[in-house]
């Protein structure tokens, strides 16, 4: 396919105008150096690969997205960044010096070209099909409550164990401490 | 074509920002721009501020977060399940029990480990003051 | 071009009929308050009624002084009424005034309301932590906890209705009210969700409304005896009114969106589908309208939960309730 043929179709100008802005709230949320504004970068990212994902026609995963990710892991980013510090303005430690940043960097593209090349080797250039079906979102529901119930069962068990993590991690306990457990 | 089908919602969103803009430009022609050091500082019921707002916040808060992350995970299945309700029947039912009965779990673990006590710190005290510590009063 | 025309036609009915909708119960809560108070309320702009009050107050606020306080970060602090708005905003594209007046009949309708309608949590924490004060801070991270805690009993009340109505769309659940239910001499009856088995989840999605938007028994982020304003606190001119509108705003939103969920919606019996178009809309703002009215009712009756209080209330007690109802609303839905 060449250049002229992919500008000719229109949902890649959406997807352009998706991805170009997307890119560089990515770019700026690793190099900026306040914590609560990276994580604000962090949204706009997020938001912008949901949108990615509306144009490829998952909406259920698209608005996943938007209610868990944006909606609750980057509030809970916000708030363990405001109850401990808060800090307002640049931030001097969480710039590192050039060999950790170059490492930082040579990591995330061995990252991007594995990923990028796994999902290029598992579609090629075959093109998605639409589902028959008008409700993606059934077929979504019919799949995991039938061939993948019991992962799902499991997921529920996991989840369980990442809370109990989560609260011996930040909690004492009652009797540790006089005043612990506040 | 699920592009169109949000083609309303981002003019939407297009109109509110536009209104809002239009909105602030008006007030900016309107009204006075004349800051003064006292304005510009933050507003303590006319106090001066003695600190930054950097202080430590209460865990509980960051309980409460993580807790509704989990929660939330959970949610998107129910949403799942709720479509295609009637194709499951009653062996959608039971491996919903089982998923909400595991949430159930979790919420009494977390009910029974305290973290949903709000008032732990008053409590302790209260008690103290009914049975004093024995340590304390030997001394 | 048709298509456009008629999808700005729609956007502006929904802004036409919504943002005065706004005004019009801020004039309400002056004075509804009012009178519960024994007070007369608003009675200087616009006559004897008082009518323009929000009006005027919204001139005023545009003549105030924009001040961005120099603690504050201000690109951040310039940046959260925008999201809480449109947070706002983005839900009354969905909301349907008739079979066919609806922006935007989504297949996923519920579950796009409650992801967008989550922003709202951002701008919030956003705005408390922008501010620089601490006030705003404490403000911002109290009224986030409670929109989160609270937005967990408001889903799982919606999913019961999903459930019961086999349909995330918001037509299609006003669809599913429209069904007859028994026929009396002849005549088709039709119950809403309220009626047909969602009483629980109607208390709690109400309950759970309020907490979602703060109003008074559910004010401890802006409790302003202790907090001044809370995240609100350093924010002046229009930028206040923003969020002060985008609060009305989902006052409206979160009535039409209950109204829609279980009391029938736009739906008036013995009206056939031509008609209801035309009658639609007004059954739907009636609806809307008593809701306000319940709401600003509730104001003035309870007092204010403290913070301990709240979480609990959503965490011990709203949050099983759900559970049980839609599990309750599975298996009813099977063996009938």
């Amino acid at each position: 396919m060449s250049l002229t043929d992919w500008l000719s179709t229109p949902e890649n100008w959406v997807f352009l105008v998706i991805a170009l802005p997307m890119l560089a709230a990515a770019v700026k949320l690793v190099t900026t150096t306040n914590v609560v504004h990276a994580a604000l970068y962090l949204v706009v990212t997020l938001a912008a690969s949901a949108a990615v994902l509306l144009l490829l026609g998952a909406e259920f995963v698209a608005w996943t997205v938007v209610l868990v990710s944006i909606g609750a892991v980057v509030v809970l980013f916000l708030f363990g960044i405001m109850i401990t510090r808060a800090p307002m303005g640049r931030e001097a430690t969480l710039s590192h010096p050039r060999s950790v940043k170059l490492a930082a960097a040579a990591v995330s593209f061995a990252l991007f070209a594995l990923i990028g090349g796994a999902a290029v080797d598992a579609f090629t250039s075959q093109p998605l099909t639409e589902p028959a079906d008008a409700t993606r979102t059934g077929a979504l529901g019919e799949v995991l409550f039938t061939r993948f119930v019991i992962p799902f069962e499991v997921v529920s068990v996991l989840l369980l164990a990442a809370l109990i993590g989560g609260i011996v991690l930040a909690r004492r306990d009652p009797g540790e401490t006089a005043g612990g457990g506040l | 074509m699920t592009l169109v089908d949000y083609l309303p919602i981002a003019l939407m969103i297009i109109l509110a920002v536009g209104f809002c803009v239009v909105m602030l430009l008006l007030s900016w022609r309107v009204g006075p721009r004349n800051p003064t050091p006292e304005k510009l500082a933050p507003y303590e019921c006319g106090i001066v501020p003695l600190q930054d707002p950097v202080e430590r916040f209460p865990v509980k808060f960051y309980m409460v977060a993580m807790l509704f992350v989990i929660f939330d995970v959970e949610l998107i299945f129910l949403f799942a399940w709720a479509v295609n309700f009637e194709s499951f029947g009653w062996a959608g039912i039971g491996a919903m029990a089982i998923f909400v009965a595991l949430l159930v779990e979790t919420l009494v673990y977390v009910w029974k480990r305290g973290a949903l006590d709000w008032n732990v710190a008053r409590r302790l005290r209260n008690r103290r003051v009914v049975a004093p510590d024995p340590a304390e009063k030997a001394a | 071009m048709n298509f456009w025309l008629e999808l700005l036609l729609k956007l502006a009915l929904i802004l036409a009929v919504m943002l005065p909708g706004a005004l019009v119960v801020i004039f309400g809560e002056l004075k509804i308050s009012a009178h519960m108070q024994s007070r007369i309320g608003p009675y200087f702009a616009g006559g004897r009624y008082g009518w323009a009050q929000p009006l005027a107050d919204g001139l005023k606020f545009m003549q105030k002084e924009d001040l961005v306080p120099a603690a504050a970060d201000s690109m951040v602090f310039r940046l959260a009424p925008y999201i809480v708005l449109m947070g706002t905003l983005a839900t009354y594209v969905i909301i349907p005034f008739g079979p066919d007046l609806v922006v935007e009949n989504l297949d996923l309708g519920l579950f796009y309301l409650l992801a967008v309608s989550s922003l709202t949590t951002l701008g919030v924490l956003m705005a408390g932590w922008s501010s620089g004060n601490k006030y705003s801070m404490i403000g911002g991270l109290r009224a986030a906890a409670q929109l989160i805690a609270y937005e967990l009993p408001l889903v799982l009340a919606a999913v019961a209705v999903a459930v019961q109505a086999g349909t995330l769309s918001l037509n299609g659940i006003v669809a599913s009210q429209a069904e007859t239910v028994f026929t009396i001499g002849g005549f088709d009856v039709a119950l809403p969700f309220v009626l047909k088995g969602q009483i629980i989840g109607f208390l709690i999605f109400v309950t759970a409304g309020l907490a979602e938007l703060s109003r008074i028994p559910f004010d401890m982020p802006i409790a302003e005896s202790e907090l001044t304003m809370g995240y609100l606190t350093e924010y002046s001119g229009l930028r206040f009114t923003m969020f002060f509108l985008g609060e009305y705003a989902g006052m409206v939103a979160m009535a039409a969106i209950v109204s829609t969920l279980f009391l029938g919606g736009y739906y008036l019996p013995f009206v056939d589908a031509d008609l209801l178009n035309v009658v639609g809309p007004l059954v739907l703002v009636a609806k809307v309208g008593l809701m306000c009215f319940l709401f600003i009712w509730i104001r003035w009756t309870f007092p204010r939960l403290r913070e301990d209080q709240l979480q609990t209330l959503a965490w011990r007690w709203l949050i099983p309730a759900a559970l049980v109802n839609i599990m309750l609303t599975g298996i009813a839905k099977v063996v009938l």
